[in-house]
């Protein structure tokens, strides 16, 4: 029979501190409260929830090493299936994957498996790896994001000699310009994942623009590489295409959040200006559009999310869109901006919005948003972020003979990572749009393997 | 230094110099703590692993940069960005004329330029214009590589009294004829120099030097209204037809962080050499 043993409530800093604040709001089980979590577990014979994960970690088998108190032996469980449990355990969107297909949750509540997940990973002992006896083969991975990372890890266990490419100043991709320090803290916890990487041999240069400082081609062909891995990310930002857009004091989520996270902005010894004025809209219902609204608030704004569906829809992780409403964010659901008016100085003035209603499902299965004819309405605001999504970025593309690209511009891929050229693999958001952490390291952890095979003919 | 305000340095990188052609750009980041700064590429050599970027000190960022002594490293140096200029991709025919009007420290950007038109024997004149003698800069490097060079002051303390454009209309009614021009300089003296090309009936291409964070086109900081449309500086251009820039929103967009990059100034301390 079921435990009638509730959830073990997981210790947060209080929603009002944490407004004003950029630590990490959740703070995380200790051993008694992940003990006791972890014997929720029914361990059931066809655990639907490793099923459920998209890279299978083994997670009845963690959590029993956890019940016998081994956290060491916990981790090592995880490590076999996936490369950033740390990073996963805080963003994982567990309601959909794991959690959501435990036996538990359709009387009562899930086992709290991402916060098993993030409790091991955060108190096993940091035993370094063996490192594998390198076979002399080079590969390179573009990218040092999710997708990146997992595959480069697997290689790297496999005896491949990686070489690891980032445009930017820091590995880590979206962890680093993405994910604010309240949700992922990055001298911390990133770091240590991104060392756990680098201890298996993988080697990481940053600064070094795939498409421009070099090419696909110029990687195969004059530098030794027998294969690459695309991981190069979602892209460039979308814009609404309404009236208004190119005004001062509007910007793209990416730009607002690497600012801050990538370039601290938040810190007072780093020169990096943000601005945010007194009232900030973030346009969006994504975990990006709560990640751009949760850091105004703490930069001191009044935030208000305008999202044209309802909370249902809301594609946001369920426990940002909690934490955010805990933290005063203002949600103006049903509603869709329309323009953006000048102040009269090419300043932002106000946000103008239409009203919704919701109609027929569309082909993702939501019902979609309709607008109510006469109901337009201005919120006065002095900034907006653009959180709406993300169009592939031409420049691997345009640079690399033989790649397909589909319709919206992404890598044409099989499910193995192949991409229509052959020695390219590729995966994550530049192959499927923007997408999750966790969905981008299972496709990067499948290149792997078929990069193996490739190479092993 | 090239001026008191404007320093010339050449930096070690050998990726970027392999790779690097005229019209791109870097982005320079002096320290841990220090902004991405875009700047556009004044020289380079590949087989000596050499770039070449010239700063104006404007803020607390590029004087960080220009603090920097000989032997010393950046934090991180990333690039060539953007696409070549044009005539890269299709060389012009030798009947081809083309003029570069080139302003401040956008004359720095030019040398690459013409001296590629140069070595592919294209025939460029180069007009240079600053507000006084002291502040013209790569005129030795320009006269060496232009089939012609003009030098211009606002004050008349140096070749032509008058600005840029007002020599440009000056050698077009003296029957110079030209096929193409190039503006490189501060947005305003490049909005100019598209209103006197279009009224002389020349082609203008201009480079555009936009806010950016990254520069590979991920956060859109540098989106410019060209032809109604909004583009990406850093991806689609730097270079871009400019009858067809908005150059009004461009330069609003531009002054966008002044507030707060005017209290970094104020409240910067330089940690450069001091073991940060």
């Amino acid at each position: 029979m079921a435990e009638k043993k509730p959830r073990v409530p997981v210790r947060e800093q209080d929603a009002k501190e944490r407004a004003a604040n950029f630590r990490e709001v959740c703070l995380g089980y200790d051993l008694q409260e992940a003990v006791s979590e972890a014997s929720r577990c029914l361990h059931c014979k066809n655990p639907r929830c490793v099923g459920a994960c998209p890279v299978n970690v083994r997670i009845p088998e963690f959590i029993a090493e956890i019940v016998r108190g081994d956290i060491d032996a916990a981790a090592a469980v995880i490590a076999r299936d996936s490369s950033l449990p740390a990073v996963c355990g805080r963003v994982c969107p567990q309601e959909t994957q794991c959690e959501g297909s435990c036996i538990l949750g359709i009387k009562g509540e899930p086992v709290a498996i991402g916060k098993l997940e993030r409790f091991v990973a955060d108190n096993a002992s940091n035993a370094s790896p063996a490192i594998p006896e390198s076979n002399g083969i080079r590969v390179a991975v573009v990218g040092s994001g999710p997708a990146g990372l997992a595959c480069a890890s697997d290689l790297a266990k496999m005896g491949y000699e990686v070489t690891v490419f980032e445009a930017l100043h820091k590995a880590g991709g979206v962890l680093q310009y993405g994910i604010p320090e309240f949700r992922l803290p990055k001298d911390t916890v990133l770091k240590r994942e991104l060392d756990a990487v680098a201890s298996l041999g993988v080697r990481f240069e940053t600064d070094v623009v795939v498409g421009r400082t070099v090419t696909v081609d110029s990687l195969m062909e004059k530098e030794g590489f027998k294969a690459v891995f695309i991981g190069s990310g979602a892209g460039l930002p979308k814009f609404m295409g309404i009236p208004g857009e190119n005004l001062c004091g509007v910007f793209s989520a990416n730009e607002f959040l690497t600012r801050n996270n990538l370039m601290k902005a938040f810190r007072d010894d780093y020169m990096t200006p943000i601005h945010t004025g007194k009232k900030v809209c973030v346009v969006g219902g994504g975990n990006v559009a709560m990640d751009a609204a949760r850091t105004a608030l703490r930069l001191g704004a009044e935030v208000h999310v305008v999202y044209r569906r309802t909370e249902a829809e809301l594609p946001a992780r369920r426990e940002e869109v909690h934490h955010a409403v805990e933290e005063g964010i203002v949600f103006d659901m049903l509603t869709n901006p329309v323009e953006i008016t000048d102040d009269g100085r090419g300043w932002v003035k106000s946000l103008r919005c239409i009203r919704m209603e919701l109609g027929e499902p569309d082909q993702s299965g939501r019902r979609s948003p309709v607008p109510i004819e006469g109901s337009e309405f201005e919120i006065d605001t002095d900034t907006v972020i653009m959180a709406v999504g993300t169009s592939p970025n031409p420049l691997i593309s345009n640079t690399t003979a033989g790649l397909e690209l589909t319709r919206r511009g992404g890598l044409v891929a099989d499910e193995a990572g192949q991409t229509t050229r052959p020695g390219v693999f590729a995966g994550g958001d530049a192959v499927t749009g923007a997408a999750t952490v966790i969905l981008a390291m299972g496709a990067g952890r499948r290149a792997a393997k078929a990069i193996d095979e490739y190479l092993r003919g | 230094m090239l001026t008191p305000n404007i320093c010339r340095m050449r930096v070690s990188a050998p990726r970027l110099a392999a790779a690097a052609l005229p019209g791109q750009f870097l982005i320079v980041r002096a320290d841990e703590k220090g902004e991405r700064i875009p700047l556009t590429i004044s020289d380079y050599d590949a087989a000596e692993g050499w770039v070449t970027i010239v700063t104006q000190n404007i803020g607390a960022s590029s004087a960080d940069i220009i603090s920097f002594e000989p032997g010393e490293s950046f934090a991180d140096v990333v690039g060539p960005l953007g696409n070549p200029s044009e005539f890269v991709k299709e060389t012009p025919s030798g009947s081809e004329r083309v003029v570069f009007l080139a302003g401040g420290v956008g004359t720095a950007p030019v040398y690459p330029q013409v001296k590629w038109l140069h070595e592919h024997g294209v025939k460029a004149d180069v007009i240079v214009g600053a507000r006084t003698r002291d502040l013209l800069i790569y005129t030795d490097e320009l006269r060496s590589v232009a089939d012609n060079l003009y030098l211009c002051t606002d004050d008349g303390s140096l070749g032509f009294h008058g600005v840029g454009t007002a020599m440009l209309e000056k050698l077009v009614s003296e029957g110079a004829r030209y096929t193409r021009a190039v503006a490189i300089g501060p947005m305003i003296m490049m909005k100019f120099s598209v209103l006197t090309c279009k009224k002389l009936g020349i082609p203008i291409v201009v480079s555009l030097n936009t806010l950016m964070v990254d520069g590979t086109g991920m956060c859109g900081a540098c989106r410019v209204t060209v032809d109604g449309r909004t583009r990406f500086a850093c991806v689609e251009g730097p270079e871009f037809d400019g009858t067809l820039v908005d150059f009004d929103e461009a330069m609003r967009r531009q002054g966008q962080y002044k507030e707060e990059e005017t209290y970094e100034k104020e409240h910067h301390v330089c940690r450069i050499g001091r073991g940060k």
